[in-house]
């Protein structure tokens, strides 16, 4: 599939030795550097790499909306810098935002671009009903899309590409933010345009579950290209190096904060009921961390998936990456506390006619990680900030340790730490001066200052960074600054909202290691996500669906309720999309 | 052939639309087209005024006597003048300080006496200086009410009162020297500025920011008619506060439309098209709402605000900022206004500025075509 | 508690100084403004042109046109002979005035058996320009006519009109429009830091953060407040200076007195920037509000236009304008040196201004807590 061979104009898209540089700050990043690559038509190929590889500019080059500082890039045989017209009549292009005018309704967006692509009155009502079919928005052409949920305007955002039905396809992240069901219905239409249309597809994305159900797989890291070739390919690469293990006494959580980072130990994640391990070699049990530990573990060999296979080339790549772990702070087990530090009780939130969140009720005890998981719009955001303080509810009350933040005394708020969606940080200001704002902030002073920050600086590796405008950081960097922010004054609570959007799966398991660590010495932490996969790190979680919770419990007993004899082993994604599924027959 | 132009028109039309649907959801932008031209008239046709009436003056008068009396009834008959009476020079002072009085008419003990003898005694006026146009205005009141005094005493007293030359003089255009008939019609440039360089700056920059560009740019849609897009829409909504504008003059404030109003509306469409142009520009440099709403305010309001002879003579000021006002083209409008509006259809006028227009018009648009390729550098 | 306010304050400046989009809204346009405004706009006529149509041409008509052309005011810039040419002059905006002396003019005036007639016309559509060139016609022609009797020996007027104007005696508009640019300069800058600055921080998220700290309401009020302060108080301290040694302005009063003035009227700025700032969700919001704001308060501040000439209505409306009373206490400083107590009247209303926009935006700063 790769071979460049072939005649160049039979080729969906090809890049010959594509640079590109951008200056950010004060520093020159090399966005992509001699980068070679070919797709053949009909093929469906997934961009896959961690924060700055280099994808987003990639497609970028391709929609001819960037020019390569040297080589060439191509779209059948068109030139996408000397040809750009002929290009855009055969791209259909979907950036990051999906490019929707949110104070146009569904039919006028989709209107709109008709008239751009120069699709004809007489074949526009009949591309209007294949797709509202297909997207399932068909009820909602009044809407404004700024009023649609995640999934919703990514789909309008697909509906009005497929419009002129392009040739080549080209997708930015079609899937941040947007609850499995809703990715599950864009694959399959992805997967149907390239059946019955014979459509070519790029697209980037930060899941490598999704990147598995592309024809190839293209890995790019800090703009190099590292890899390109079949799912199956990097699989087999992996035969025999990916393990799940579990330990007789130890909780997977525990397990997994102390085999991550071993030498011998490329990755260990939690998935399902076991610790999913990949070792650098093939013979997991030489290395030394499994000798200690070694008479209470079962381990078994497991199939490799393509995630394996990312993190085992990124580490070759990064191997100052892995988290530091104080493995002294990894207590044995001890039973979690009763005593409960948060409690919401029958609240709701109405945004004018809209209710964000119905009569939502849990308790979080202390020292637990306590997930609230959905789709962007489901109410996470909206139950965290009235959690804060930030907002106040409509009806029902919300109690942190014991108070209502909302008015409670401003010291109360020195017991809980808040880190939001978008790591908000003074950007203008260098790491170090944020960390000194903030240390401020809590009334920390003197020698008890400096020494925070220097646990910061070095806890978070942000020592080289830290008369760096933080503004111009890698968003893995903003992420660790923001949760140092949060931390240095040794909160009780950490309220962590939407930690890991955006950040890459390298990124996701520094943060995971950190949270299993603060929760290990008694911290209490609550933490949204739309990561299904993530709910595994909880304690115990709920689901959220149109501001009403679909589920609650812990992992183990929420994936017991999906459990059948076709599926024996549910993951968090497929116990979503069942339940969601019940409800919907139901209603 | 038939078929691209067909298809051309769709992708405009489709631009067009889309646009007014989003001028007429956002309320901001409604507002800064509709809201703030009326406000600026309500404001400046009634609350600004250059015509000092009524102005406030403080008598020290040492020794009454029936001249004196007839000199100051002389001031209190004129509706420009409001009489209020001090013990001595020191109140006086006071009350000027204080800004109740904006000038001291100072008679002396020996005014009776020194008038019967014919030395011709001096009358002292003090004008509060520190507001230097309005000192010259009243200056020039006491003048005029003074020398109708002199005639008046003449004519009691029979004698012949020496006036080598008297002027005859008569104000053309605004013979009532309104400040608002002069001040309406220059506002409307100021408004068009605001409607046509901020509002499209603000948009264009909005789709930077949002994203919104990047897919509509990897459409098979032309620069060109991106950009049209954006121009028609904001064409008629200037148009529409022009019309407004003009309305307001006419009906609401008065003020004479001695040309053809079809000439202000077609030199109106070459203003508002350069003015559409520089927002263009600006949105398309700056690239952000924030940065371009500022550029827009220092590089098109304000000059169009005082550098454009809406208030300040462009005459009087220095030869190195008059070199600069040509560069700025609310300058040649205001001129085409206050001269279509007051005086009427002198082609002399109008050409001449209308053609500096369409230049700045076509020089705009070259510059934004040429900044703005299908590109997101 | 203090030095929880010092990290705000420092954190403040920190993203003003080192963004360098705030950092340019600081310093661009308030020198741009100032010369812009300082020279540009003037209501002084410097060399107006005017056009002579002299019928007479005998050496007394001569001497006395000669007293117009060589005014400072006015230069000659057409001579018209036809009575034809008088139309187009004024409609095509070639000149200003016309002044018409006609055939009689001498003999008029050596034989007195009646006044010589000097017609003046006038093209009135700037209004004030017209307004002022005609005064500054007739006090020409004012002196021509004492020049003359006594001269002739003709009967004296029998009282003569002294007038002086104080404070400026040489009515440089100049003075007044400097003056009054260091409050509208400050009153801009100091908007647009103060309403921006809490609009800024809801966009990029960091509000929040910040109330999820233990800073108390108040502190945050301080914090976001007395930044506005120290910048309005140096702007205001640049222009001075600036006013005081490039445009020569006198600096009669005591720097006290202003500098009073220039406190309390920054503190009463900063009370209603702040109250728009609490308002506004986004920066657009902030900017429109900001200019919603600034617009009216400098047509309707005295600034260009004298309050006295406004309708009743508008002038009680001037009364909740803070830059109205601070164009009272920095031109009262400046040219006339009013003293800090006569002054007083203008202090307080800011004081009172200051107190209740500060108090009105920690209110809804609170009530806007989420």
């Amino acid at each position: 599939m790769t071979d460049s061979s072939e005649p160049v104009d039979t080729l969906a898209l090809a890049c010959h030795q594509v640079c590109k540089q951008f200056t950010v700050g004060q520093r020159t990043v090399e966005a992509l550097s001699d980068v070679s690559l070919s797709v053949t038509k009909s093929s469906v190929v997934g961009l896959v790499g961690p924060d700055g590889a280099g994808k987003t500019t990639l497609l970028r080059l391709a929609a001819g909306l960037l020019v390569a500082d040297s080589g060439a890039i191509s779209v059948f045989g068109q030139d996408c810098d000397r040809q750009v017209d002929s290009v855009h009549q055969l791209i259909g292009y979907m950036p990051q935002r999906f490019g929707l005018y949110e104070d146009l309704s569904v039919g006028e967006n989709l209107n709109l671009y008709a008239d751009l692509h120069g699709v004809s009155q007489v074949e526009r009502q009949q591309r209007f009903d294949d797709l509202m079919h297909m997207t399932g928005l068909a009820s909602f052409t009044q809407r404004l899309a700024g009023k649609l949920s995640g999934g919703m305007k990514q789909k309008l955002g697909l509906a009005c590409t497929l419009l002129s039905q392009p040739q080549l396809l080209l997708l930015d992240e079609p899937s941040v933010g947007v609850d499995p069901v809703s990715r599950r219905e864009l694959w399959s239409i992805i997967e149907h345009q390239v059946k019955t249309n014979g459509m070519t597809v790029v697209l980037s994305t930060a899941y490598l579950d999704e990147a598995e159900r592309c024809d190839e797989v293209v890995l790019l890291d800090e703009g190099n290209k590292l890899d390109q070739n079949t799912p199956a390919y990097f699989n087999k690469l992996m035969q025999g190096r990916s393990y799940r293990a579990r330990h007789a006494e130890l909780s997977n959580r525990h397990l997994q904060t102390l085999l991550s980072g071993q030498t011998g130990i490329v990755d260990a994640v939690i998935q399902g009921d076991s610790v999913r391990v990949v070792s650098e070699s093939k013979d997991l049990l030489e290395s030394p961390a499994f000798k200690q530990i070694s008479d209470k573990l079962t381990i078994e060999t497991t199939s490799p998936r393509l995630e394996d296979a990312f993190i085992a080339l990124l580490r070759q790549r990064h191997p100052v990456a892995v988290a530091k772990t104080d493995h002294s702070a990894v207590k044995p087990e001890s039973p979690l506390s009763d005593e409960v530090v948060i409690q919401v009780d029958h609240v709701d939130r109405w945004f004018g006619q809209f209710q964000a969140v119905k009569k939502l009720s849990f308790t979080v005890n202390r020292g637990e990680i306590f997930g609230l998981l959905g789709a962007n719009g489901a109410g996470k955001t909206t139950t965290f900030r009235m959690l804060c303080g930030l907002l106040p509810p409509s009806n029902g009350q919300l109690r942190v340790v014991g108070v209502d933040l909302r008015k409670a005394a401003a010291k109360a708020r020195a017991r809980i730490g808040y880190m939001s969606q978008k790591f908000s940080l003074y950007s203008a200001l260098s790491v170090k001066q944020n960390l000194e704002f903030f240390s401020s902030a809590y009334g920390l002073r003197n020698a008890k200052r400096e020494q925070c920050m220097q646990w910061a600086l070095q806890q978070f590796d942000l020592v080289v960074d830290q008369d760096n405008e933080s503004g111009d950081l890698p968003l893995g960097y903003k992420q660790r600054l923001a949760m140092a922010c949060a931390l240095m004054h040794e909160p009780e609570i950490l309220f962590l909202d939407e930690p890991t959007s955006g950040v890459d799966p390298l990124a996701r398991r520094e943060f995971w290691n950190r949270t299993n660590q603060l929760a290990a010495s008694g911290v209490t932490v609550l933490v949204t996500t739309h990561f299904m996969e993530e709910a595994e790190y909880c304690d115990r979680l709920i689901i959220m669906r149109d501001g009403d919770i679909l589920i609650a419990g812990t992992p183990a007993e929420i994936k017991q309720q999906v459990t059948t004899a076709e599926l024996p082993e549910p993951t968090m994604e497929d116990a979503f999309i069942q339940l969601v599924e019940a409800k919907q027959s139901n209603e | 052939m038939n078929n691209n132009i067909n298809i051309k028109h769709m992708r405009l039309k489709g631009l067009v639309v889309k646009e007014l649907l989003q001028i007429w959801r956002d309320p901001s932008s409604l507002a800064i087209a509709f809201v703030l031209p009326v406000v600026l008239l309500l404001l400046f046709g009634y609350g600004v005024s250059l015509d000092a009436k009524h102005v406030p003056l403080g008598w020290v008068i040492e020794k009454s006597t029936p001249e004196t009396s007839s000199f100051s009834a002389a001031f209190a008959r004129s509706e420009y003048f409001q009489n209020s009476y001090y013990a001595d020079m020191n109140a006086a002072k006071r009350a000027m300080q204080l800004r109740k009085i904006n000038a001291i008419i100072r008679l002396r003990e020996d005014f009776s006496r020194e008038l019967f003898k014919q030395n011709s005694p001096a009358i002292q006026v003090i004008i509060d200086g520190v507001d230097a146009n309005t000192a010259r205005l009243i200056s020039g009141y006491v003048q005029g009410a003074w020398s109708e005094w002199l005639t008046h005493l003449a004519e009691v007293r029979g004698i012949e009162l020496a006036r080598p030359v008297i002027t005859e003089h008569r104000i053309w255009y605004n013979s009532a020297v309104l400040s608002k008939d002069f001040l309406v019609p220059g506002l409307i440039a100021v408004i068009m500025t605001l409607i046509g360089a901020l509002l499209t700056a603000m948009v264009m920059a909005r789709e930077w920011e949002r994203g919104t560009l990047e897919a509509m740019i990897a459409t098979p849609v032309t620069m060109g008619e991106v950009l049209l897009g954006k121009l028609i829409p904001y064409y008629l909504l200037g148009m529409g506060g022009m019309l407004l504008s003009i309305v307001m003059a006419v009906f609401l404030f008065d003020v004479p439309l001695r040309g053809s109003f079809w000439i202000l509306m077609l030199t109106g469409t070459l203003f508002l098209l350069v003015a559409l142009g520089m927002g263009l520009l600006i949105s398309i440099v700056a690239k952000n709402q924030f940065v371009a709403g500022q550029i827009a305010i220092i590089v098109t309001f304000l000059p169009a605000f005082i550098l454009s002879g809406f208030i300040f003579d462009i005459g009087s000021m220095p030869a190195v900022v008059q070199g600069f006002t040509y560069l700025i083209s609310a300058r040649y409008f205001v001129a085409i206004l206050q001269t279509v509006f007051l005086t009427g259809n002198i082609w002399a006028v109008i050409l001449l500025n209308a053609a500096a227009l369409l230049l700045m018009a076509l020089l705009f648009f070259k510059m934004a075509l040429k900044k703005a390729p299908k590109r997101l550098e | 508690m203090w030095s929880q306010i010092v990290a705000l304050l420092i954190k403040e400046f920190l993203a003003i100084v080192k963004d360098k989009k705030s950092r340019f809204v600081l310093i661009g346009p308030p020198i741009i403004q100032l010369f812009v405004f300082g020279y540009g706009a003037t209501f002084d006529l410097d060399q107006v042109p005017i056009a002579i149509y002299n019928e007479d041409q005998s050496i007394a008509s001569r001497d006395f046109v000669k007293r117009f052309t060589a005014s400072t005011a006015f230069t000659q810039t057409l001579t018209i002979t036809h009575n034809e040419q008088i139309k187009p002059a004024l409609d095509e905006k070639k000149v200003l005035a016309i002044l018409h002396l006609g055939p009689h003019f001498s003999r008029d005036l050596y034989t007195g058996r009646q006044s010589a007639i000097a017609q003046i016309l006038i093209d009135g559509r700037d209004s004030n320009t017209a307004l002022i060139a005609l005064n500054y016609m007739q006090s020409i022609l004012a002196q021509f006519n004492l020049d003359w009797a006594k001269q002739h020996h003709l009967n004296l007027p029998p009282a003569q009109l002294r007038i002086r104007a104080w404070f400026n005696p040489n009515l440089e508009s100049r003075w007044f429009i400097v003056s009054g640019i260091i409050g509208l300069l400050t009153l801009v800058v100091t908007i647009l830091v103060t309403a921006l600055s809490i609009a800024r921080e809801r966009e990029q998220g960091t509000f929040d953060q910040l109330l999820v700290t233990p800073f108390t309401p108040f502190q945050i009020l301080v914090g976001k407040a007395l930044p506005g302060l120290i910048i309005g108080v140096i702007e205001a301290s640049f222009i001075i200076f600036m006013a005081v040694f490039w445009f020569k302005l006198p600096m009669v009063g005591s720097l006290a007195a202003l500098y009073l003035g220039v406190f309390l009227f920054v503190f009463s700025v900063i009370g209603v920037g702040l109250m728009i700032s609490s308002l506004a969700v986004t920066q657009q919001q902030g900017l429109l509000g900001a200019f919603l704001f600034i617009v009216p308060a400098i047509i309707l501040s005295g600034f260009a236009t004298p309050i006295a000439n406004m309708p009743e209505l508008v002038q009680k409306l001037t009364l909740i304008n803070p830059l109205r009373y601070f164009l009272v206490i920095v031109r009262g400083v400046f040219l006339e040196g009013l003293p800090a107590e006569v002054l007083f009247s203008q202090y307080w209303p800011l004081a009172i201004i200051g107190v209740v926009t500060l108090s009105g935006a920690a209110w809804m700063f609170r009530r806007r807590m989420y």
